[in-house]
């Protein structure tokens, strides 16, 4: 952490097109990187769940149904007999296995099922439906999309927040009453937010009734946008608290110990010496350089509470992916589970990839080496 | 090794880590004496539940918990005729068999539950059996009769015509104060039922057990399949450990030998792995975990696989990559070299245990996130077939909505040890953290 914040001087117009430019094609890489990611990732998620042969039989039950579905609509052949029927049914089913080229080997067909996964091409639920009735994976799980992403984009935007204003608060005052108390409570964060949900449910919604224990909105919803958005909120603050319980501490822990390591920096020393106010210091001189890391790290936290919904929202029964999820288990439906591991690889893959771009904007050596850090 | 036993002494000013310990040895004690007291077969047969387990009450609280609400419910209790004064009478081609059940109800709180349990030894013709009932001022209610066959019960409380005939559930009906429109307090004193029994064999024989189940059950309390929950704690324990354990060795050391090797080979070989590692790092474990566990099986030693499989491209990788970027062009790595070591030599004895003392606290604090990672397994309902586990008693507690109908016991116990269990690794890693390296930890 060489570079002095001082010597930042205004970029003339053109290096900053430059900038731009060498910017674009920096996140153009990391995007045609993160992309072939995921078709790993994904394709593994492929092999992974085709080991028992488990989508080939899945497939020729959809192609079966279809087929079948198909000549009994159509009118034409309504006054088949049913040995006619079923043979042309049979027929139809081995057009189509042969079109999806069924009948060849695992090997080729599985970059066909990546590409379709790729495409969000999710095919058709087993047994579930989205709350509209479509039987589309794709329309359940953008269905169910918004309500976790706004629950969990809300918690860790909060829990961002709070945990690097207090620790540069608690930083300061390193070794303080309060400073003691954060680094006791950091390993209480050993605990999941839905182990910590149990608990807020069980004194707020059982022994102090004051919150709802679980949804998202009251039924029957209320009427008027704002009563709507006030229901959600009071919904939202227990699996909230629970988030913000389980991972408070132990990362306000971290980044105090963080600032405290740069605060100890020469260049820090320095501007103390020339009698800077301490929240130029704070401001320009601490969090400034350590700005990349203290992205690198909440997108590494981010990561990790993704896998944490399932659980909080089965138990807030808060109807994101994770309650889809988790209905999909109990259904064995399979083409719900599947995508529900892409979408997850998606959504993973989008944090990091706009972890890399923040850490672009962030970090003044990216821009000045053209994507190589 | 002065290292270590500098961090031993160290580790003895830091009050949470004595306490991490401490709580640490607790668990391993209750490890050792379940798996001791409940051997591996017996624990799975009796989570296994069913008939062993009639004589138990359903969702029984637990011992605590009555304390906590100020007493006074009722325990479970047996009453059998090996221990009652049979009076016996002899009839042409036959017995006649009264056999007084009593006891003394002390409890102010009512049963939850009161049935008899009959075994009968007969050639051909059933036992008939009369039951009356005496409370403590000499009122007589009469049960009614029937036969019984060799294995029986009579289920008492769901006696519907009882039910009607007394206006409560029987179990409450039986014992309430005389006269009051809603019983709030069950009337004490010595009761007694009398089963009348005539055996229609010379030969026959007759057994009964009454049980007036308790709304209370030992420290854990029972579910809703009237199995002590005791059984689940203190096997959850010895799997807990374990399989954080197991995982947390598994996961640390492939990832460190696997960036060793990265580093000291460089090339091509650390890009893969590089590349492996980001390519891990957008595998949702949780959903990947889910979805073998619907396709394939739950047992936990496959979930123990795929999670070490999957932990060994984990984030650690980049971290311990860098941690021993230094170490590679080290002056003592040149002098191995120059004396002819190996590769595998150089890592695995020179490399790796120069990082190892950094190593200790993230592998300490990460045994409960994997105890956590099969809690939480559990709960989703993809915990092992037959192992009793913490998270199976919370998954069965959420599917019988335990916090809605007030079984907070249920979740309580399981939920403690987990924390404990949590808060013992967590303190003892976050102090040897502080001890082996104060800098590298927010790196």
């Amino acid at each position: 952490m060489n570079p002095s914040p001082q010597s930042a001087a205004p970029v003339p117009r053109r290096a900053w097109l430059a900038d731009l430019k060498r910017f674009a094609a920096f996140a153009g890489l990391r995007l045609v990187a993160l992309f072939l990611t995921v078709m790993v990732g994904v394709y593994l998620a492929i092999l992974i769940a085709n080991m028992g042969g488990q989508v080939d039989e899945l497939r020729l039950v959809q192609i079966r149904s279809a087929a079948a579905e198909a000549v009994r609509e159509d009118p034409a052949f309504r006054d088949l007999a049913p040995e006619e029927r079923n043979a042309l049914i049979q027929q139809r089913v081995q057009l189509e296995i042969e079109r999806l080229r069924l009948d060849q080997p695992f090997i080729i067909r599985s970059f066909d099922y990546l590409y379709q996964a790729m495409r969000l091409n999710l095919g058709r639920a087993e047994h579930m439906h989205s709350d509209s009735g479509a039987r589309e994976v794709r329309a359940i799980i953008v269905e169910r999309l918004p309500a976790t992403l706004l629950l969990f984009g809300t918690a860790n935007l909060l829990v961002f927040g709070v945990s690097i204003f207090a620790a540069l608060r608690l930083s300061r005052r390193y070794g303080s009453a309060l400073d003691r108390v954060v680094i006791g409570l950091a390993p209480t964060s050993a605990a999941p937010a839905w182990f910590y949900g149990i608990f807020l449910i069980l004194i707020f919604a059982f022994l102090a009734p004051i919150l709802p224990s679980g949804g998202m909105v009251s039924s029957p919803p209320p009427e008027g946008r704002l009563a709507y958005g006030l229901d959600v909120l009071r919904h939202m603050a227990l699996p909230l608290a629970a988030m913000f319980l389980s991972a408070i501490f132990i990362s306000i822990y971290s980044w105090r110990t963080f600032f405290l390591i740069h605060s100890s920096e020469d260049y820090v020393e320095m501007a103390r010496a020339k009698g800077l106010p301490s929240r130029l210091i704070e401001r320009r001189y601490i969090l400034r350089p350590t700005l990349a890391p203290i992205i690198t790290s909440f997108a590494l936290m981010l990561i990790g509470l993704w896998g944490g919904a399932i659980i909080l929202e089965q138990v807030f029964n808060w109807p994101g992916l994770g309650t889809l999820m988790f209905r999909a288990i109990g259904h064995r439906d399979m083409p719900v589970i599947i995508a529900s591991v892409v979408i997850f690889a998606y959504l993973l893959a989008l944090t990091v990839f706009i972890l890399d771009i923040l850490y672009a904007i962030l970090d003044p050596r990216v821009r000045v080496t053209g994507g190589r850090r | 090794m002065r290292t270590w036993r500098e961090a031993g002494r160290q580790l003895g000013r830091y009050p949470s880590a004595l306490v991490g310990l401490a709580i640490i040895a607790f668990l391993v004690g209750i490890a050792v004496y379940a798996v001791i007291a409940i051997p591996y077969s017996e624990a799975l047969g009796l989570w296994r539940g069913g008939d062993q387990w009639r004589m138990h009450p359903v969702n029984a609280r637990s011992a605590w918990v009555d304390r906590l609400t100020g007493g006074g419910q009722s325990r479970t209790m047996i009453v059998s005729s090996s221990a009652a004064a049979i009076e016996e009478e002899t009839f042409a081609g036959g017995r006649q068999l009264r056999i007084p059940l009593a006891f003394d109800y002390e409890y102010a709180g009512f049963p939850s539950e009161i049935n008899l349990f009959f075994s009968a030894a007969y050639q051909e013709r059933q036992p008939f059996v009369r039951l009356i009932w005496h409370t403590p001022d000499g009122e007589v209610v009469s049960l009614g009769g029937r036969r019984i066959s060799r294995e029986d019960r009579i289920a008492i409380s769901q006696d519907l015509a009882l039910e009607r005939r007394l206006g409560e559930v029987p179990h409450i009906g039986l014992l309430a104060e005389p006269g009051a429109t809603v019983p709030e307090r069950a009337r004490t004193g010595s009761y007694e039922l009398t089963v009348e029994a005539i055996l229609f064999e010379e030969a026959a024989e007759l057994a009964v057990d009454l049980v007036i189940y308790g709304r209370v059950h030992g420290p854990a309390g029972t579910d809703h399949l009237r199995r002590d929950l005791m059984v689940a704690l203190l096997w959850g324990t010895p799997v807990a450990l374990a399989f954080g354990l197991i995982a947390a060795v598994g996961t640390t050391l492939t990832t460190l030998v696997i960036a060793a090797a990265g580093v000291w080979f460089g090339g091509w070989v650390d890009a893969i792995i590089q590349r492996l590692t980001e390519v891990n790092m957008i595998l949702p474990l949780l959903p990947i975990l889910v979805m073998v566990g619907t396709l394939y099986s739950t047992s936990i030693w496959l979930m123990l696989g795929v999670v070490v499989a999957l932990g060994i491209f984990s984030a650690g990788i980049k971290m311990y990559r860098a941690m021993l970027l230094p170490v590679r062009s080290a002056p003592y790595i040149e002098a191995a070299r120059a004396y002819g070591a190996g590769d595998l030599r150089i890592i695995t004895r020179y490399m790796i245990p120069r990082v190892l003392p950094v190593l200790i606290p993230a592998f300490v604090t990460l045994i409960p996130t994997f105890v956590f990672l099969e809690a939480s397994l559990a709960v989703l309902g993809l915990g092992d077939p037959v192992l009793p586990t913490w998270g199976k008693i919370l998954n069965d507690a959420q599917t019988m909505s335990a916090l809605y109908n007030g079984f907070y016991y249920w979740v309580v116990a399981p939920a403690i040890l987990l924390m404990l269990t949590g808060l013992g690794f967590a303190m003892l890693g976050f102090a040897l953290d502080r001890i082996f390296n104060p800098r590298l930890r927010a790196m």
